[in-house]
């Protein structure tokens, strides 16, 4: 009873500094500094047509770098917290039962479509709403479509971890290319810039996208894959 | 036109917010909490349509409300005999 | 529309906050958290609204010459797109612990996991 009083008031407490923050706000009139400084700039310097793009990929691209090395460092936590044993992991593959047919035919069927969406997600991230991480996440959904209709097949993590250090390694690459052939780390223009709005424009966008979409679906799948080979408690 | 998207707006703010109450008061099954964890996320993302971000509505739509409905279902699917603690 | 979007997002993380201190069951406790987490990035997207203008991509309706006076601001919807990605990356691993700690105990009570008790 105490604690549910003291939650309360600390409650109100935070809900009087939200409520002064939410009177006092007025929405801007002009772009600020930055902003304007985005929107004139992206289409002569980076040539893309996407300006979230733009900024993730070049203007901030040390911070997709922290954030793709969080989710490495989560995918890695993860199997390390989840680690079994062979022995046990073979005993538990064998307690299941196979699918049925309706669920299997489906998944023959739907999960090329799936992986087809999510590299059209990313491949065109340039130039509409999209990009790696809504492609990365598609594919993982593919491959955990696999996972649910077919819990016997074994799911080789070693192809996952292939995929995904090869893609955090041309990510890096490609980074210190762009220190070397052009401005800075991540630099996109040491490919030709083309014109706004074509399929191979914006320099070297949508290699790295696909890469960064590459990279966060095996790191999602990695994840999905270690938490089914868990057993039930 | 201005009017409707306000309109949609209030909606899409109040099924939010009950929503939100559904998944934290502890009376029902676990499985309806994260559903309607699930329903708020789904709810976020057509609220960030109407606020002109489309590249956030797909991420949040993809990842915040189906990848982590899904976790949730999948551990609660493991934990069975914790659901009624 | 960005001060009903933002009035909500408070809201949200209220109820969130509320439901994770009150809560005894640790699978709840999570689902909370991460309804308190959509309410921030509502929040952080709402501050980037103005009004009478569209989304930030270049196209036919937009052309790049005047895009400073039709666009709002893209920066926050950058962040959000991280701060989405890392939200569900904690969840999957305060679901990790959680299947751990029931593997010890058999019970998901936060109030019998004392071990770090004075």
């Amino acid at each position: 009873m105490i604690r549910r009083f003291t939650v309360l008031v600390l409650l109100a407490g935070l809900g009087v500094v939200f409520f002064s923050l939410w009177n006092g706000y007025t929405p801007d009139s002009e772009l600020n500094y930055t902003a304007s400084y985005y929107a004139n700039q992206t289409a002569k310097d980076v040539g893309a047509a996407n300006i979230v793009t733009a900024i993730i990929v070049t203007y901030r691209g040390l911070d997709t770098l922290g954030e793709v090395t969080v989710l490495f460092l989560t995918a890695a936590i993860v199997g390390l917290v989840l680690h079994r044993d062979k022995r046990s992991e073979e005993e538990t593959l064998r307690a299941l039962s196979p699918s049925g047919e309706l669920l299997m035919t489906g998944t023959r069927l739907l999960v090329p479509l799936i992986l087809l969406l999510g590299i059209y997600v990313f491949v065109n991230g340039h130039l509409t709403p999209g990009g790696g991480f809504q492609g990365g996440a598609i594919l993982a959904s593919g491959v955990l479509m696999l996972l649910l209709s077919d819990p016997l097949r074994l799911m080789s993590s070693r192809l996952i971890a292939i995929v995904e250090s090869t893609s955090g390694l041309i990510f890096v690459g490609l980074g210190i290319l762009g220190v070397v052939l052009a401005g800075g780390f991540l630099d996109n223009r040491i490919l030709p810039t083309g014109t706004l709005g074509a399929m191979f424009s914006a320099g070297a966008i949508p290699i790295i996208y696909s890469v960064v979409g590459l990279k966060v679906g095996a790191e999602f799948s990695s994840m999905l894959v270690n938490l089914s080979k868990t057993e039930n408690l | 036109m201005s009017d409707l998207m306000i309109g949609m707006s209030l909606l899409l703010s109040g099924a939010m917010i009950v929503a939100a109450i559904m998944a934290t008061r502890g009376k029902r099954s676990l499985g309806i909490s994260i559903l309607a964890a699930g329903l708020v996320g789904l709810l976020a993302s057509v609220q960030f349509l109407l606020l002109d971000a489309p590249d956030v509505a797909m991420t949040e739509a993809a990842i915040g409300s189906g990848l982590t409905t899904f976790l949730f279902f999948f551990m609660l699917r493991r934990l069975q005999g914790g659901e009624h603690d | 529309m960005a001060d009903i979007a933002i009035a909500t997002g408070f809201i949200v993380i209220l109820i969130g906050l509320y439901g994770a201190l009150t809560n005894r069951n640790i699978l709840r406790m999570i689902v909370a958290f991460a309804v308190a987490n959509t309410g921030v990035n509502l929040v952080l997207v709402g501050i980037g609204h103005m009004a009478g203008r569209t989304a930030p991509i270049l196209d036919s309706a937009v052309p790049a010459a005047n895009a400073a006076k039709r666009i709002i601001d893209p920066v926050p919807q950058a962040l959000v797109l991280t701060a989405i990605v890392i939200g569900v990356g904690v969840t999957a691993l305060m679901l990790a612990y959680a299947y751990r700690l029931y593997e010890t105990k058999r019970t998901l009570d936060i109030s019998k996991h004392t071990e770090l008790k004075w």
